[in-house]
């Protein structure tokens, strides 16, 4: 894990000290902590000058940029309606039976979040998610515990 | 009305024919101004959904002064049911740099970014690669032009091209008033074209076969040719090149799965064609020509359908204004109470008329577009909408 | 600029280029209904109330934020329009807290006027307001409640634009989309001045200032209480506006008048106490200049900066923690009148101060806070028991079912009830420097300020930063080392201006002696708890009759008024003695600036 604020400093270096390095910012400690604290956004705030409201107004208008602490993956299983007319309930279904967490909790051991998300991109290949940045697609109710067991092993 | 039989095209996907960034070097040898009128020629439109001609865009970004031009291909393709943009970033991504790399030198523009919505991260590697290779060619071609990816943080709305350069700015996606364009006041306050990965895809396309090739495709009203995003009940789903000016009856035949009961053109955002008007209705006239078709069969409830899209609106909306923010809850809520029997089917009525008030009072396309899905798939499907 | 023509409601007219459709229509007397708009904001375009017919366009058009072009063909009113607003406004309707009889906003709400006025239906649209929506009541200055907002982001606007403080924003998106403060804590645990500006920006009642008039009722009801009220210069300027008077009505004398009616036991005048502060602030310039210029002192800071608006105090405590050196060290009149209520008046009558309960109507959200700073309570009691806006007051006042416009008009009290014009006049920006300078001008020199009528209109009017030169010449022989020195002021009033100002102190570039600096646009008059709507308009008329007050004074200057002479004799001793360093001066805090 990276110290946030060498985060914040790399990102200022490629982006400038100006408001435009902001989602790069955010983006930035997502991928590394997969949440921004709410110290962070004061810290973000503090090197943009700009005001800590305005850092959560822009970080809570986007999906993808989480102000709770998450999993390690987080996963985001598509709802758009041809992912839906494929299944992806029995899909949701699945994970959360296999995970014994509801839809938007994270598991107990920290490993994983579940959420939906709108449209992937991936609407010929459904029903798809993501994985933190990787698409999963023609899921079937079968391969979830798989996929999960790889992710568990991937951590040891 | 022009149509024409469905017609397979396979250009924009064809395998790179020339050498590395070679239609940027010939157009580099030519006019400026020439390369414009070209693409004006050509008859190519914007390919994200809204059908501005490509040419005239760029023509008003030339005649922009200014030390900083921004050029961003907006690669934040949200539109449920739509993923032609993801495959020409994998498959064909030269094509699509070629076009921002010639819009720059047609218009003198000194920056370029792709906007790249955070639902394909995944391309960023590969995205990477492909621009060390842009940067090398444009530094031998002598073209001071480079190209950074911005990845977008997941927001609908952001495919809106004011939207788009808020968030790049740093600010919530929230669309902006409209004037000033983003040609006249853009990205950090400077001239910023945006324009569609497809539609940069076809200015190469447009640039390695001539404006009179690329014309001869497609009818007098919309020329050349269109990706379409295929899924639903279709045993084709995928992304395919068709000649624009078809008929929904042909496409059905070729796309359907034999039970095809409606046809949703241009995503969410567009219209829901119901069978008895498979034969009258041309793709790309009076709807929108984004691409995105979903097909159902009988067996899909069309009310999930419409819950389904309002849920997604009613979410996706950025919530700055009132017809789009509040207009989307009470659809939802609306349709919702009509299934339960707590309002009269009448009220679907009240429902489609506050649609068409989102339509002419919303800031910006996502909920002037609301009324598209909603009140074709309401007035045609009407019987499914109560219990 | 070149001119264009277009025509709006088949009348042609002509203006400049880049003006707004709303605009245009106003200069022709044809009034379209805005929410989201305010005059002092930048264009948002967001309520979409304004819309318009432009021939052509399917689409209509939000007239505030689209520009008149060339031949436009407009309808302000047709029934697609009038279709469309019901719409809108049922929509805002449909989202919010309809429980309008509850509400302090009631009878005073734009949404509320036009839900009247386009008759919407209450039941066309089945409610999605939000349930269970807790209001936040952690502020002692503000209070926010979510059920009652519209999300035209005046508020948001106004944090940023006007104060540079950014203590609000829009958060999440869609149906989620609400007003927040950082991660939606409580008011008071983010940096927030509680200037209240986002209160009197508010079209309806989602914000309004926490209110403390019952316990004033309280109070005055109960007889072993001595109820001292004191009023603020500008309320005088504005509360009329509440009452049925035309704005920039003076209402001094009903004023006074209405508060005896009410029950209060003492009716006295915070321009006593800004007199006041003018001594003991003058006397703090001419030491810090004398240690400077004489002594050499480098731990001096200079410029010095007033310290009269609360919401600048606290601007300045979060952002330029380090530079809280320059800020005069005086109380604002508000304190250093409840400090003196709790010992002189209650010496001077014969009360004990427990008994007394010290009641401030400001026009003002910070007061509020103020007030219920720890540190001040230097009596040995709160100094300030309860602070009330203008509006509270005015509620109060037809609580009370007083026929205000036909009360008589009468004088305050003494003790602690007369001023002169130079207390008056720190109702309006520059009016605290311009105060200080009539007395500190003739202190030094022993003759009157060199303008005509002792008005110093050089600080005076409404640009946002103002300076002036004043150069010192024939000292009398105590003050001889100003001979010759050009004493250089600036006024600054609105926080974005404050900012502007601090940058160049903090920069070290500034060359001013002394500065002026009001948190609320135009000063006191345009202040968080003034009269709702309050636009640069009204503000230019509550100025204009601020110093009509002043002229009408009989002493114009803070060290004349003899009550000032009185109190240094009797109790205070001399400027900035040990009593005034006890009573009447306070000190400040570092605060967080992100």
């Amino acid at each position: 894990m990276l110290e946030v604020a060498n985060i914040i400093e790399a990102k200022i270096e490629q982006y400038g000290r100006e408001r435009q390095a902001l989602i790069p910012i955010l983006q930035g400690i997502i991928a590394d902590k997969n949440f921004i604290a709410k110290d962070d956004m004061v810290l973000i705030a503090k090197e943009l000058d700009i005001s800590a409201a305005d850092v959560y107004g822009t970080a809570s208008f986007f999906s993808f940029i989480e102000d709770e602490r998450k999993g390690k993956y987080v996963i985001r299983v598509c709802k758009s309606i041809t992912c839906d007319m494929k299944n992806r309930r029995g899909i949701l279904a699945s994970l959360e039976k296999e995970l014994r967490i509801k839809l938007g909790e994270t598991t107990h051991d920290n490993l994983f979040t579940l959420h939906d998300v709108n449209c992937i991109g991936l609407c010929d290949q459904g029903p798809a998610m993501l994985i933190n940045d990787e698409p999963y697609t023609h899921l079937t109710v079968e391969k979830i515990p798989i996929i999960l067991r790889e992710k568990r092993n991937q951590k040891n | 009305m022009s149509n024409t039989k469905l017609k397979k095209v396979d250009i924009i996907f064809s395998p790179y024919s020339v050498a590395p960034y070679e239609i940027l070097r010939w157009m580099m040898e030519k006019d400026k101004q020439d390369i414009i009128d070209n693409l004006i020629e050509s008859g190519l439109r914007g390919r994200g959904g809204a059908g501005f001609p490509t040419g005239l865009k760029w023509k008003f970004m030339a005649s922009e002064q200014g030390d900083e031009k921004y050029i961003i291909c907006n690669a934040d393709e949200g539109e449920p049911g739509t993923f032609k943009d993801r495959k020409l970033l994998v498959e064909v991504p030269r094509k699509v740099i070629s076009g921002m790399a010639i819009a720059a030198f047609a218009t003198n523009s000194t920056k370029g970014y792709i906007y790249l919505r955070a639902e394909y991260n995944s391309l960023i590697p590969s995205l990477k690669r492909e621009l060390d290779v842009y940067h090398e060619y444009a530094a031998k071609f002598g073209l001071d032009f480079t190209i950074e990816i911005f990845s977008g943080a997941g927001a609908y709305v952001c495919g809106e091209e004011t939207a788009l350069i808020e968030s790049m700015e740093g600010k919530r996606g929230e669309p902006r008033n409209k004037p000033p364009y983003p040609i006249q006041n853009g990205y950090k306050g400077k001239p910023t074209l945006v324009n569609n990965v497809e539609t940069l895809a076809s200015v190469s396309m447009v640039c390695r076969y001539g404006a009179e090739k690329y014309k001869s495709y497609g009818t007098d009203d919309q020329r050349g040719s269109k990706l379409f995003s295929l899924s639903g009940d279709s045993l084709k789903e995928g992304v395919h090149e068709l000649e624009l000016g078809m008929k929904i009856s042909d496409f059905v035949e070729e796309f359907g799965d034999g039970d095809t009961k409606a046809v949703q053109i241009g995503g969410v955002a567009g219209f829901c064609i119901p069978r008895k008007k498979f034969h009258e209705t041309v793709i790309g006239e009076g709807n929108t020509t984004g691409g995105a078709t979903m097909i159902f069969n009988s067996s899909r409830s069309m009310y999930n359908v419409l819950h389904n899209y309002l849920d997604f609106f009613a979410e996706e909306s950025c919530g700055q204004c009132t017809p789009c923010r509040v207009g989307t809850q009470q659809l939802l809520k609306g349709i919702e109470a009509v299934k339960s029997g707590d309002k009269p089917i009448a009220y679907l009525d009240d429902l489609v008329k506050l649609s068409r008030t989102m339509k002419i009072t919303s800031k910006c396309g996502l909920g002037q577009s609301v009324t598209n899905s909603f009140s074709s798939i309401v007035e045609n499907f009407k019987e499914e909408m109560h219990h | 600029m070149s001119k264009i023509k277009l025509t709006i409601d088949s009348q042609l007219i002509e203006v400049e280029q880049g003006v707004t459709i709303l605009d245009a229509a106003k200069m022709i007397n044809v009034n379209i209904p805005t929410l989201c708009h305010h005059e002092d904001l930048c264009v948002s375009g967001n309520c979409r109330v304004c819309v318009v017919e432009v021939a052509g366009r399917e689409r209509l058009e939000a007239s505030c934020a689209t520009p008149a072009e060339e031949g436009m063909d407009i309808l302000t009113n047709s029934a697609k329009i009038r279709n469309a607003r019901k719409d809108v406004v049922s929509l805002l309707v449909s989202e919010h807290n309809t429980q309008c009889t509850t509400c302090y906003r009631n009878t005073n709400c734009e949404l509320q006027d036009l839900a009247a006025e386009y008759n919407v239906d209450g039941d066309k649209y089945m409610s999605v307001l939000k349930p269970n929506i807790e209001i936040d009541k952690s502020s002692w200055s503000i209070e926010k409640d979510d059920s009652k907002c519209i999300r035209c982001q005046r508020c948001v606007r106004t944090c940023a634009e006007l104060q540079h403080v950014n203590a609000l924003t829009a958060s999440h998106k869609g149906h989620e989309m609400k007003i927040s403060t950082f991660m939606d804590l409580p008011f008071n645990e983010v940096v927030c001045t509680n200037c209240g500006q986002c209160v009197n920006h508010c079209p309806t009642g989602a914000l309004t200032e926490r209110r403390y008039f019952d316990n004033v009722w309280e109070a005055i009801g109960d007889p072993d209480k001595h109820v001292v009220m004191n009023t603020a210069p500008s309320v005088r300027v504005a509360l009329g506006e509440m009452l049925g008077f035309e704005v920039g009505t003076r209402v001094t004398g009903k004023m006074v008048t209405a508060m005896r009616k009410m029950g209060a036991d003492s009716i006295l005048d915070t321009d006593f106490s800004a007199d006041l502060t003018i001594i003991e602030e003058g006397n703090e310039l001419l030491t810090r200049l004398k240690k400077a210029l004489v002594d050499g002192d480098t731990s001096v800071k200079l410029p010095m900066i007033t310290s009269c608006s609360p919401g600048w105090v606290k601007f300045i405590e979060h952002m330029f923690p380090e530079h809280l050196g320059h800020l005069s060290t005086c109380k604002s009149p508000q304190q250093m009148f409840g400090a003196l209520t709790k010992t002189y008046y209650a010496e001077q009558k014969g009360l004990d101060p427990k008994d007394i309960v010290s009641v401030a109507i400001m026009p003002c959200a910070a007061k509020k806070y103020e007030a219920n700073r720890p540190e001040m309570n230097d009596s040995g009691y709160r100094d300030i028991d309860a602070g009330l806006t203008t509006r509270e007051f005015g509620l109060m006042i037809k609580q009370a079912g007083l026929d205000f416009k036909n009360l008589e008009d009468s004088d305050f009290d003494s003790i602690m009830g007369e001023s002169s014009g130079a207390g008056v006049i720190f109702g309006a920006t520059g009016g605290v420097m311009e105060a200080a300078l009539r007395t500190a001008y003739a202190v030094v020199t022993g003759r009157d300020v060199p303008f005509e009528n002792l008005n110093i209109t050089a600080v005076r009017g409404t640009e946002g930063i103002r300076n002036a030169s004043i150069k010192i010449e024939d000292c009398l022989p105590e003050w001889n080392f100003l001979e010759g020195v050009d004493l250089n002021v600036a006024v600054a009033h609105g926080l974005k201006n404050a900012r502007i100002i601090m940058d160049e102190v903090a920069a070290g570039k500034s060359n001013y002696h002394f500065i002026e600096v009001m948190g609320c646009p135009g000063g006191c008059i345009g202040g968080g708890g003034q009269p709702i709507p309050t636009n640069a308009e009204i503000r230019a008329k509550r100025i204009e009759a601020i110093y009509e007050e002043d002229m009408s004074k009989p002493i114009r200057k803070s060290h004349e008024n003899p009550e000032i002479v009185k109190i240094y004799k009797e109790f205070l001793g001399e400027p900035l003695g040990e009593k005034s360093h006890h009573l009447l001066h306070t000190h400040y805090r570092k605060r967080n600036r992100y």
